[in-house]
């Protein structure tokens, strides 16, 4: 039906000429689309005969084809992700050249250190410790959210611990000690004895004088004559509400009679130096850890000190107080 | 939106062909002749039109002044705004207007914006929406006609291009005129002029975004950001390929804003009208005097044609090339003088004034066209939107504390048999100076303690201070211990702001202990 015309013929109430096709009576009218509208739609078939060599484009089998400019969203992750690296680096070595007891005294870096132990953390202690590092008492591993340390829980204490281990054979240095199997030293009732002793140091049971005698004989020498425990051997203190393997009669009577002994591994053949220190930062932070003796004064102050300026070069904190806005 | 009553074709010898695209070949052609393009001799059917070039003539007039006052204002407005400073003190930037994106901050003045603020930026943007409805409904496309960027900024191209190449016939004649050097050369020149306007408004954007004085300076230097370059790059190209070359295709095939105006229209908004049944039939001063009642006002000059930037003819009625600019008003009332008959041939009328008009009805004010229900409705909501966020602007508070326990696990147990609960505690501090804050807590027993990632359990307290940066939010870890007997589920944080506000926000909260699982 495409007309041959020799003449255009016109419609009169719009001026606007006939196509030449017709429907039943309904005749097309001739709008022309803009010719640079034509030209964009050919540019755009352009681009993408363009795009298709540049960037990886058709599947194949095991991967699509590549593009001459190499460009992966993989590839795209690798560079932010070494971009980020790079961004790290100043604190990484800030924090490598700070001794841990000092970190507490630079609030901002210690911000840091807290933060990048928490992502380490994630990946290296959720395993035995927990997401929210409370532990997991049946398996005796230890909550690090309380204030009841074992071999100690000063920042020092902390990164030796992670450093070295308990009981790891990965390093002369690991924190380690036996306590002896006392079911084969007691008789039955001796041992029910000591544990209502043991128990009756934090009130949870009436103490007997047999018992009192049999601690001081067997027991006090490490977990001193109160039951107050000794950090620099890793005695627990059995005077608190805290129990590694459980606080009821039971578990305290087969902890006295079959003692466990958890193991945790050192982290200084995984994890590099600042990591070590910045996972100890973390658990400190947890809500339990303590300052050591000589840094307390200096570094854990009623009121924290004034945050620093955003802009260091424009003043102190002073000279804001008169602006508004 | 025509009203065929009024706007009907006036009946011609010929028939009209609708062109958008410069509708003549010289200004004084013969009319008729040029509108019957597609004469039977003619080529056959074109399925994709070439865009023919507009040479709109020179033309002076109250609305063609006014044109030049609005692009002058407009203009200013964008290069200036960038630059203004403003004294925040020294925790906040002192640009008076300022998009920071990377530390998501609005500045407007004296008004800070924050991310969870965004409705005001929200309500700014319907207020815009509401004020084009209100100002179409009332004086029709006047954002068309003179504030629209397209419209500014092709204003300013056709000044270079009657400044380089001379008025609409000098520009046609060098149109067609072969290439040889001196045309070459003169549009070098031209588009020499067009890419340093385009430079300088895609440069001017960026500024908006960082700190003016020293964003300039980097991008000279070569150290700004890339996307300050590409954004600049993006932009100089558009405004030179839209501003220079596409122009009224951009308003006619291109906006969608010439379709909305079509719902939006009514027969009482102002719309540039031709009162055809006053200049019909149209005539040449010549003939008029030899047969005077035989023609009308319209002496066929097509100045109204001459003078469109969008080459239409506004003798056809109403349509979307139309952007309303009046130039055609101006052309007509200075013709309309000439040769001594009354102005406003071509005028700023609504419908139903064109209606009463024909009908020898008398002109009714114009405050009518404006003062009606459907104005009215959109100033009262565009009214109220714009109050309702002065008044939450003048309400809200620069500190907030929101407050998270956490879950896991829900408690501690300490040595001495106290439990103990965590939180995380967001302290926002909105003012351009750090703030010391007091956390206190609220409805705990005697006993209770708190304190923070930043100090130790030999320092807690009921209550702590800590420092808030200027402009942040502070996350602090808040640990909360309460003695061994004591039950307590439910309690609150309070925040006080320890300066002259004493700006305060509690925060309510629950304390988990092993009696309450």
């Amino acid at each position: 039906m495409m007309s041959n015309h020799s003449e255009q013929r016109i419609d009169q109430p719009t001026g606007t000429e006939f196509v030449g096709h017709e429907w039943d009576g309904i005749e097309e009218l001739n709008t022309p689309l803009p010719r640079w509208w034509l030209w964009t739609f050919y540019a755009t078939i352009a681009w993408s005969a363009v795009y298709v060599v540049l960037y990886p484009a058709w599947p194949l089998v095991d991967k699509a084809t590549e593009g001459v400019l190499g460009w992966s969203s993989r590839g795209e992750l690798s560079k932010e992700m070494q971009r980020a690296d790079l961004a790290r680096q100043s604190v990484f070595e800030q924090i490598a050249a700070t001794d841990i007891t000092k970190l507490p005294a630079n609030p901002e870096l210690m911000s840091q250190a807290v933060s990048g132990g928490a992502a380490a953390f994630k990946q290296h202690c959720v395993q035995c410790h927990g997401a929210g590092a409370a532990g997991y008492e049946q398996y005796g591993y230890p909550n690090l959210n309380d204030d009841d340390w074992i071999w100690g829980g000063t920042l020092s204490d902390i990164e030796y611990t992670l450093t070295h281990g308990i009981r790891w054979a990965g390093s002369d240095e690991t924190r380690v000690n036996y306590m002896p199997a006392f079911g084969e030293v007691f008789q039955p009732d001796e041992l029910s004895a000591v544990v209502d002793h043991v128990l009756s140091l934090s009130g949870k049971a009436q103490g007997n004088a047999r018992g009192a005698q049999l601690f001081e004989q067997n027991c006090a020498a490490c977990h001193g004559p109160n039951g107050g425990g000794d950090r620099t051997q890793g005695a627990p203190a059995l005077n608190d509400a805290i129990w590694l393997y459980g606080g009821d009669r039971a578990q305290v009577s087969q902890q006295i009679a079959m003692p466990r002994h958890g193991a945790m591994p050192g982290w200084s053949d995984k994890l590099d130096p600042v990591t070590i220190k910045m996972l100890a930062t973390y658990v400190h932070s947890r809500g339990g850890g303590q300052f050591e003796g000589e840094a307390t004064d200096e570094v854990a102050p009623k009121e924290p000190g004034p945050e620093e300026p955003v802009d260091v070069a424009a003043g102190a904190i002073g000279t804001g107080e008169n602006d508004k806005s | 939106m025509t009203n065929p009553e009024t706007l009907e074709k006036p009946d011609r010898d010929g028939p009209v062909k609708r062109d958008w695209g410069g509708a003549l070949d010289a200004a004084d052609a013969d009319p008729v002749a040029a509108t019957q393009r597609h004469a039977p001799s003619q080529p056959p059917l074109e399925l994709y039109e070439k865009r023919k070039a507009v040479h709109n003539k020179r033309i002076d007039g109250p609305f063609r002044r006014f044109k030049w006052f609005v692009m002058l204002v407009t203009l200013a407005i964008y290069y200036v705004t960038p630059w203004i400073r403003w004294d925040r003190g020294p925790y906040a930037p002192d640009q008076a207007v300022l998009i920071d994106l990377a530390h998501r901050r609005f500045y407007i003045f004296d008004i800070e914006i924050w991310p969870h603020e965004f409705y005001f930026v929200a309500g700014m943007l319907i207020m815009a929406g509401i004020g084009l409805f209100l100002v179409t409904s009332a004086v029709g496309r006047a954002w068309c006609g003179y504030a629209c960027p397209q419209t500014v900024w092709t204003d300013l191209f056709q000044h270079v291009d009657r400044f380089i190449d001379g008025d609409r016939n000098a520009r046609m004649r060098l149109d067609k005129a072969p290439w040889g050097p001196a045309k070459i050369a003169r549009r070098l020149s031209k588009w020499s002029i067009y890419l340093v306007i385009s430079l300088l408004t895609g440069g001017a954007w960026i500024l908006y975004f960082a700190d003016a004085p020293t964003l300039f300076v980097d991008f000279f230097t070569g150290e700004a950001a890339l996307v300050a370059y590409m954004t600049v790059g993006i932009l100089t190209f558009t405004t030179f390929w839209l501003g220079g070359f596409m122009r009224e295709q951009v308003c006619i095939y291109m906006c969608p804003w010439p379709r909305i105006q079509g719902a939006m229209l009514d027969e009482n908004s102002l719309i540039v009208t031709y009162k055809d049944w006053r200049g019909e039939p149209r005539g040449s001063v010549k003939k008029a005097a030899k047969n005077p009642d035989a023609f009308g006002d319209c002496v066929d000059c097509n100045m109204c044609v001459a003078v469109c930037p969008t080459g239409i003819d506004i003798r056809e009625g109403q349509q979307i090339g139309c952007i309303t600019c009046a130039l055609c008003i101006d052309a007509c009332d200075k013709v309309m003088a000439d040769v001594g008959r009354p102005r406003g041939l071509i005028d700023y009328a609504t419908l139903e004034q064109c209606k009463a008009e024909a009908d020898g009805a008398p002109a009714s004010p114009a405050w009518k066209a404006l003062l009606r229900p459907r104005t009215l409705i959109y100033f009262t909501i565009w009214g109220a939107i714009g109050f309702g966020m002065l008044f939450a602007l003048g309400q809200r508070t620069h500190t907030d504390l929101t407050v998270s326990p956490d879950r896991n696990p829900p408690y501690m147990l300490m040595k001495d048999g106290s439990v103990r609960n965590s939180y995380t505690l967001r302290l926002r501090n909105m003012e351009a100076r750090p703030r010391e804050m007091e956390i206190a807590l609220r409805g705990m027993p005697a006993g209770a303690l708190m304190w923070t990632d930043a100090i130790g359990l030999e320092d807690a307290a009921p209550s702590q201070s800590v420092m808030v940066p200027a402009n942040e939010t502070r996350i602090v870890r808040a640990y909360v211990m309460v003695p061994a007997q004591a039950k307590v589920s439910e309690f609150s944080f309070e925040l006080t702001s320890l300066d002259e506000q004493r700006e305060r926000d509690i925060a309510e909260t629950v304390f988990t202990g092993p009696g309450s699982e």
